[in-house]
């Protein structure tokens, strides 16, 4: 019996150090938010409680004296953009893999899951150039233009699984009712696949949210920034740092996407098992 | 001779609906990659559009530059030290959370936080933490008599300076990527678990076997592929990676502390104009990354086969 309960204790215990660890920043920035300037910049006021009442003074000042609604609708804009352009490039480059392409389809296939190991910190260089010959620094297209490159190829990849995964019968019997191969396509594989387009959906949206290098090398005017360059931009300025409302603005774009996420994790990770073909 | 016809149709289908993503990655990834290597035998620079190649001296110039050698370094005792601490946790983690307990969901929800919300914005949250006068560690650390009076642990100091001394840099940087992998090494490490046949491990524990010995000659044996797939995720997403960095030392404490070779390539290149060392020091990714390739490619094919 006390065996027991000093196993659950050691498992409460250890499980309660890996919450406080992944947790902290964000719990930081709750607090901090809320924090007078008097209470925070205090070095002997404990830093995990309000010591003074709370306030809203950093929430007024970053969403109402500071470019944070912009960033949020710009990280939104280009968040939207990038989302329709790929499902409108991968939902067909998925359903000609997984079930027209022939042996070539494989090779293409695997060429494309390849290029989603080029990493932007490799490309911004090039594309920065390209970026400047096309006139588009400091536009929200050039993000627009260049951001599928990583949501393309992953999300093909995710689709192209989901397509397999739907029974071949089903679309077979179609055919045989009549159907041309894109009548099927649009009425019996495209509402089947719902959910694989709505993961995609999700997982290109986050990924639009956390890119940082695209944005820090494209992207110099404050006006057209997305919210992860723009905090860490123009919110510290120099030594001068908005601390309440730079946690603020951290914490108010982080949890809708983390919820968003995670309501989703056990499909992308699948989606990114299979890439690399440990289906366990 | 119907089916080929049929054949025919699709595969023309086939190739149409593929065409516009491989003509768009071919642009946007195809090209800009053979263009970095092009730039890294030239003198490009980011206001003139004209260049000529010249040869490999960016990469001598490279090499006798001492910044590069510390941030070669740097990176990857940033990416080894990371992957060792996020496996070793990351299995510790995923033995915990493999069990059935009360308000699980909402406990999943804070430990996959550092993944699931956007990076940049995590790191935000550990500059408060490692800040000169007012980070909580330094509270903690002082509330605790390690720091701050003469004869402390820490020194008599009121604070660490974690981001201003280059060992505390490295070990801070360290701790935010460790931190960020920690959620997808568990959750992969989870899906491993869970496929271990239970009979076996219910076998070794009636046989008499210990935690220890079940965990070095079972667990760790049957999940080692899954390990090897936590491994080339991590090495992905901490050798090319620059975010954490830049947001936390911007490559600080001076001159080059914790300077890695993406952040390294966007000083020399955005914000020094010289696109050609950029080029250069950027292409450094590219063995690694062949590898991760090559061992991808492998474990696809095998996929397939199955």
């Amino acid at each position: 019996m006390l065996k027991r309960i000093l196993t659950k204790g050691g498992f409460y215990g250890a499980l309660s150090l890996f919450v406080v660890f992944s947790a902290m920043p964000f719990y930081i920035m709750l607090i901090t938010m809320f924090k007078r300037n008097h209470d925070l910049l205090n070095p002997n006021n404990n830093p995990f409680i309000f010591n003074e009442p709370p306030t809203l003074q950093h929430l007024n000042l970053l969403l109402f004296q500071t470019q944070y609604p912009v960033f949020l609708l710009n990280t939104l804009l280009v968040g939207l953009m990038v989302v329709i352009i790929t499902v409108l490039l991968s939902v067909p480059a998925a359903y000609s893999l997984a079930r027209l392409a022939g042996d070539w389809g494989g090779i293409v296939g695997v060429g494309i899951f390849l290029t989603y190991l080029v990493p932007p910190t490799l490309l911004f260089i090039p594309l920065s150039r390209i970026i400047a010959d096309l006139g588009l620094q400091d536009s929200l297209w050039a993000l627009v233009l260049i951001y599928p490159t990583f949501t393309v190829p992953f999300c093909t990849w995710l689709l192209m699984s989901f397509f397999k995964s739907i029974p071949r019968d089903i679309e077979e019997q179609a055919l045989i009712d009549g159907c041309s191969r894109l009548g099927a396509f649009f009425r019996i594989i495209l509402p089947l696949s719902v959910p694989g387009i709505i993961t995609v959906i999700v997982f290109a949206f986050t990924l639009v949210v956390n890119e940082y290098i695209y944005a820090l090398a494209f992207i110099q005017e404050s006006g057209s920034k997305t919210v992860s360059i723009g905090l860490t931009t123009e919110l510290i300025r120099g030594d001068v740092f908005y601390w309440g409302a730079l946690m603020g603005g951290a914490l108010l774009a982080s949890i809708p996407v983390a919820v968003l996420y995670t309501l989703f994790l056990d499909r992308i990770i699948s989606g990114l098992n299979m890439g690399t073909g440990s289906h366990s | 001779m119907r089916n080929g016809h049929l054949f025919q149709r699709d595969s023309l289908t086939a190739f149409a609906l593929l065409l516009p993503v491989c003509l768009y990655l071919a642009a946007f990834i195809g090209f800009p990659f053979v263009m970095s290597f092009i730039y890294s035998i030239s003198n490009a620079t980011i206001g003139d559009p004209h260049y000529s190649i010249t040869g490999l001296n960016n990469f001598r110039d490279m090499f006798h530059d001492a910044a590069f050698r510390t941030s070669l370094a740097n990176t990857f005792i940033f990416t080894f030290v990371s992957i060792a601490l996020v496996i070793v946790l990351g299995h510790i983690l995923a033995e915990l959370l493999i069990r059935d307990f009360p308000g699980k969901w909402i406990v999943r929800f804070l430990l996959m936080l550092p993944w699931t919300a956007p990076i940049a914005l995590g790191t935000i949250g550990f500059l408060w933490f490692m800040d000169s006068v007012y980070s909580p560690f330094d509270w903690l650390l002082r509330k605790a008599g390690l720091l701050g009076s003469p004869g402390d642990l820490l020194g008599p100091m009121s604070n660490l300076y974690w981001l201003a001394r280059p060992g505390l840099a490295m070990a801070s940087v360290i701790l935010v990527h460790v931190w960020r992998l920690l959620p997808l090494a568990t959750v992969i490490l989870i899906a491993g678990l869970n496929a271990i046949p239970r009979e076996i491990v219910e076998a070794a524990q009636i046989d008499g076997a210990g935690y220890f010995r079940r965990l070095f000659h079972i667990t760790l044996p049957l999940i080692f592929p899954v390990i090897g797939v936590t491994v080339l995720f991590s090495v992905f997403f901490t050798f090319t990676d620059m975010t954490v960095v830049w947001i936390l030392t911007r490559g600080g404490p001076p001159p080059h502390a914790t300077q890695v070779l993406a952040s390294l390539a966007f000083l020399k290149s955005i914000q020094g104009g010289d696109l050609a060392q950029g080029a250069a020091i950027s292409l450094f990714f590219f063995p690694v990354l062949a590898g991760i390739a090559a061992i991808v490619l492998r474990l696809v094919k095998k996929a397939v086969v199955i």
